[in-house]
């Protein structure tokens, strides 16, 4: 019996997490870092961080994941990490030779205090080279919130402005998510004419095409030139607020970019928020093709509109991720009640709209009542289903163990997803990433009904 | 193959005592050392090496003390198969935050043993520290300690913090804290016939196939280290009369220790490959000095080798002279994998471990032939080199290797963590030729060596 979930609620004190749905910084600082060309992720801490996300994200990405690491040892963590980093920046040059060093911190280091900066200005650093850093200490926030710290500190480190005047591209920052969104955003932006830079970038990074040869440093990332110029860009477009927003926001601080700061594109009205903003921004048109998939994406879900009324949903992941889910699926007159991230869920910037708003907010218009909850577990969300079933489960590989229990189709989305490959060359984002959601969601459903119709209600035509 | 890649493997001193090729030069090769700082290891920690030997306990809560990461990533990932209870398939951690890590873990670790034992009614509880746990100074020994009292149950502290040493120092630990669970001090009446055998982790059910032939020569297994076990079963392992090893980089420490400490002699093994395998069991009926037991040992080959020798001579066929790269973590299943890729007609050509011993490397080099590679903590960029310079057209491996070894259209399979099919004894052997075979001989390696029909 794989299911050891009570029924019954109790409310726990301990703080104790029983099976997570989130991880630690560092492997988001890792992920980000991979969007910048040629950059080579480095995990200051002992060795197993750096094998345990490089093992996580290879599973996911089903792609070769470079990082190197400091090797902490028992001196190391006794005398300060400082000379371990030193030897490990020489060392990264002359073994791997990347453009780029990316540093990110571990719970350890952080404990010990090492001081970043001070080493890299202390190290051997080789003409034309670039070492850079980001904190990441594992015992705050989440996966999210190192991917965030990673993609603030390419501002920090980078953008520049030079112009007088800015340039008429924009800065769109895409957030956590897979490549194949990463490569239907830019897909979107080129249909409206309009120039950008994207960062990070891990299209073309850990999508890599197969051509029978080892790249250390695929052809895809952000350039660190492209990285100085976001300093002149008219506008940054920070897409999921939780991943994204802080590095908008630095760049608005240090090079007077302003931003606006939507929903990760997923669905209809978050996409369609999208294109409004960058034609407000830019007089921008938008092209017949564009349109063209929104109609067919309207016309899916008619369609199907009565395949998904009142069905129930329960929805867990990455809050940006599951945010943009959550008002899909009411868009196409599904109850979610039960919303789940174990990122939690507002202590980010203390002025930020917390996760439980923003979903709440979404709900209350659409008149459901729910389980909403940031900076939880996995058990709970089993509880939250065994007390009141649902007809569909959308969240990460990990729920297939809630799904397998209660008998419940499952979609997978959001990271990770180590059962299934594909996944992350697909887009879930704008109107064809809806539709693929659609389809999904659908074929989830229809399966189910197929699989339980007694023969007399076996249906060719649904 | 990339000149850049060759260049830099060779420009790093540090490495080039890690790296021999058989014949060209007699050297003894350096291993079991700390990885150098900057590098791409492709080596876990101490928290992951006693987090992999102990998970397959099932009826046990692993509570991972520390921050959420460590527990995330080691949450059900080894396909460790269980007869009875699922518990150890879910993830405890205590899940440290920032005031944790200032004013230190200790009552959020106890408090979170209260609640674990009132919602789950464990009898077993194992507390693993990791590496923020080590610094702040956490006394999980105490905690641990109280905690028994208090519930009258086993609460085992692993002390894994993961910058104390590599993955084979967690072994260790992990070691500790089994022979401090299985601690006794009754006398102990013997069990004629009984073996603990040591160092299968039951992937796939590996050890329940072990467990079949050795009770059908006569031969009770007390105690898996630690495959399919259970508290009331690890606890009977003093009793037993002989331990056999088969992962020895894990468990080599745990039998010398059971040898001191309840005079249990024991016995190296592999139950890898069809050779291995039947070496093996005529080593045990040797030891037992029984010939009855020696003549069902004859059976018993007899029998499972006439079942598998039409499959794997036509795996054979299909797959002679094709070119093999190992890269494992322990030394055993190196020397392993070199006898039974000769059984199915295969050479290696480059062997590595993460976690091999001298010992291990002398035997590996007098296995192999003439110009094979042998490397210990190898990184990618040598993997790359290797494979492709030795002409490989497949590597044995773990999860990270795969996707680096599809990249260069060389086949793969996971003999780690991932397997499928179990990979031990006779039937073992056929699997691993038919997982061998349909990498190899899959067509999908056809699409990469065409060229793009509109050329360059």
């Amino acid at each position: 019996m794989l299911d050891y979930t009570p029924k019954e609620i109790k409310k726990r004190s301990s703080g104790t997490v029983i099976n997570p749905a989130k991880t630690c910084q560092p492997i988001g600082a890792m992920y980000a870092a991979l969007g910048i060309h040629g950059c080579l992720p480095h995990s200051h801490g002992s060795q197993g961080c750096c094998s345990f996300h490089r093992m996580h994200l290879t599973r996911h990405f089903r792609d070769p994941i470079m990082a190197s690491t400091s090797s902490f040892t028992e001196g190391a963590s006794v005398f300060g990490g400082g000379a371990n980093l030193k030897t490990a920046i020489k060392n990264v040059f002359t073994l791997y030779n990347p453009d780029v060093m990316a540093i990110h911190t571990t719970c350890l280091s952080e404990t010990i205090g090492d001081d970043i900066p001070a080493t890299i200005r202390q190290a051997e650093i080789p003409e034309g080279k670039i070492v850079f850093h980001a904190n990441t200490p594992s015992y705050q926030g989440s996966h999210i919130t190192g991917f965030s710290n990673m993609t603030k500190a390419m501002v920090t480190y980078f953008s520049e402005k030079t112009t007088e005047q800015p340039k008429e591209q924009t800065n769109l920052i895409p957030g956590f998510v897979n490549p194949g969104d990463m490569r239907e955003l830019k897909r979107i932006f080129e249909a409206m004419g309009l120039t950008y830079i994207m960062f990070p970038d891990t299209s073309g990074v850990v999508d890599s095409p197969m051509t029978g040869k080892f790249e250390m440093y695929p052809k895809g990332g952000v350039t660190i030139d492209q990285l100085k110029d976001t300093g002149n860009s008219k506008i940054t477009l920070s897409l999921g607020r939780f991943s994204s927003e802080a590095a908008a926001e630095a760049l608005k601080k240090k090079c007077k970019v302003p931003f606006i700061s939507l929903k990760t594109p997923i669905g209809i009205k978050a996409t369609d928020d999208m294109l409004m903003a960058l034609r407000g921004s830019f007089a921008a048109e938008v092209p017949y093709e564009l349109e063209e998939e929104r109609g067919q994406l309207v016309d899916v879900m008619t369609d199907a509109h009565f395949h998904f009324h009142n069905k129930k949903v329960a929805i867990f992941g990455d809050p940006d991720i599951v945010a943009g889910l959550t008002e899909f699926v009411l868009s196409l007159g599904m109850k979610p009640i039960h919303i789940l991230t174990g990122t939690p869920g507002g202590a980010l910037g203390s002025k930020m709209y917390s996760f439980e708003d923003e979903i709440n907010d979404m709900l209350q218009s659409a008149g459901i009542t729910a389980n909403v909850k940031a900076d939880s577990d996995l058990l709970e969300l089993h509880q939250w289903i065994k007390n009141q079933p649902v007809d569909l489960l959308i969240g990460n590989t990990y729920g297939k163990y809630i799904a397998k229990a209660e008998d419940i189709p499952f979609v997978r989305v959001g990271f990770p997803i180590l059962d299934r490959a594909i996944h992350s060359y697909m887009p879930i984002v704008g109107y064809r990433g809806a539709m693929r959601l659609l389809e999904m969601i659908d074929n989830a459903l229809l399966d189910r009904a197929d699989r339980d119709a007694a023969d007399e209600d076996f249906e060719l035509v649904m | 193959m990339n000149a850049e890649l060759s260049a830099i493997e060779l420009s790093i001193k540090e490495r080039e005592d890690f790296i021999a090729t058989k014949g060209k030069q007699k050297k003894q090769l350096r291993c079991d050392a700390e990885s150098i700082a900057g590098c791409v290891s492709q080596r876990a920690c101490v928290f992951c090496g006693a987090r992999v030997v102990l998970n397959p306990i099932t009826d046990a809560i692993h509570l991972i003390h520390g921050p959420i990461g460590c527990a995330s990533y080691t949450w059900d990932i080894r396909g460790s198969l269980s007869s009875g209870t699922e518990l150890y398939r879910n993830s405890f951690s205590t899940d440290l935050k920032e005031q944790d890590v200032i004013f230190g873990g200790e009552k959020k670790l106890a408090r979170a043993i209260d609640e674990l034992v009132a919602a789950y009614h464990a009898k077993l509880i194992f507390v693993y520290s990791t590496c923020i746990v080590g610094v702040i100074g956490d006394d999980i020994e105490a905690v641990c300690r109280a905690a028994m009292v208090r519930h009258h149950i086993k609460v085992i502290p692993v002390q894994s913090s993961g910058f104390i040493g590599n993955k084979s120092a967690g072994y260790r630990a992990a070691c500790d804290s089994l022979l401090s669970l299985i601690h006794t001090e009754k006398k102990i009446s013997k069990k004629p016939k009984s073996v603990n055998y040591l160092g299968d982790f039951n992937l796939a059910g590996e050890a329940w196939i072990i467990r079949d032939y050795l009770a059908r020569i006569g031969v009770t297994v007390s105690t898996v280290f630690t495959g399919d076990a259970s508290y009331e079963e690890l606890k009977t392992a003093p009793a037993a009369s002989l331990n056999i090893i088969q992962c020895a980089g894990s468990m080599a420490y745990l039998a010398k220790q059971m040898e001191e400490l309840y005079h249990i002699p024991y016995l190296r093994i592999s139950f890898l490959g069809i050779e291995d395998t039947a070496v093996t069991l005529r080593n045990i009926a040797e030891y037992f000095e029984d010939p009855e037991m020696q003549q069902k040992v004859e059976i018993l080959i007899e029998e499972e080798s006439r079942k598998v020798t039409d499959e794997l001579s036509f795996y054979r066929k299909k797959l002679e002279g094709k070119k093999a790269a190992v890269y494992v973590g322990g030394g055993f299943k190196a020397i392993s994998l070199i006898k039974q890729f000769r059984e199915i007609g295969m050479e290696v050509v480059m062997v590595g471990t993460q976690t091999g011993q001298p010992d291990d490397y002398d035997t590996i080099n007098g296995l192999v032939t003439e110009g094979t590679v042998v490397l210990d903590d190898a990184n990618p960029a040598e993997l790359e080199k290797f494979m492709i310079e030795q002409g490989a057209n497949l590597l044995v491996g773990g999860v990270k290797e795969r996707p680096l070894a599809y990249k260069l259209g060389v086949a793969f399979v996971d003999h780690n963590h991932e397997r499928k099919h179990p990979l031990s004894g006779f039937v073992g052997a056929v699997n691993f030729a038919r997982e061998v075979y349909s990498t190899v001989c899959s067509p999908v390696w056809r699409s990469i060596q065409m060229k793009t029909p509109w050329g360059e």
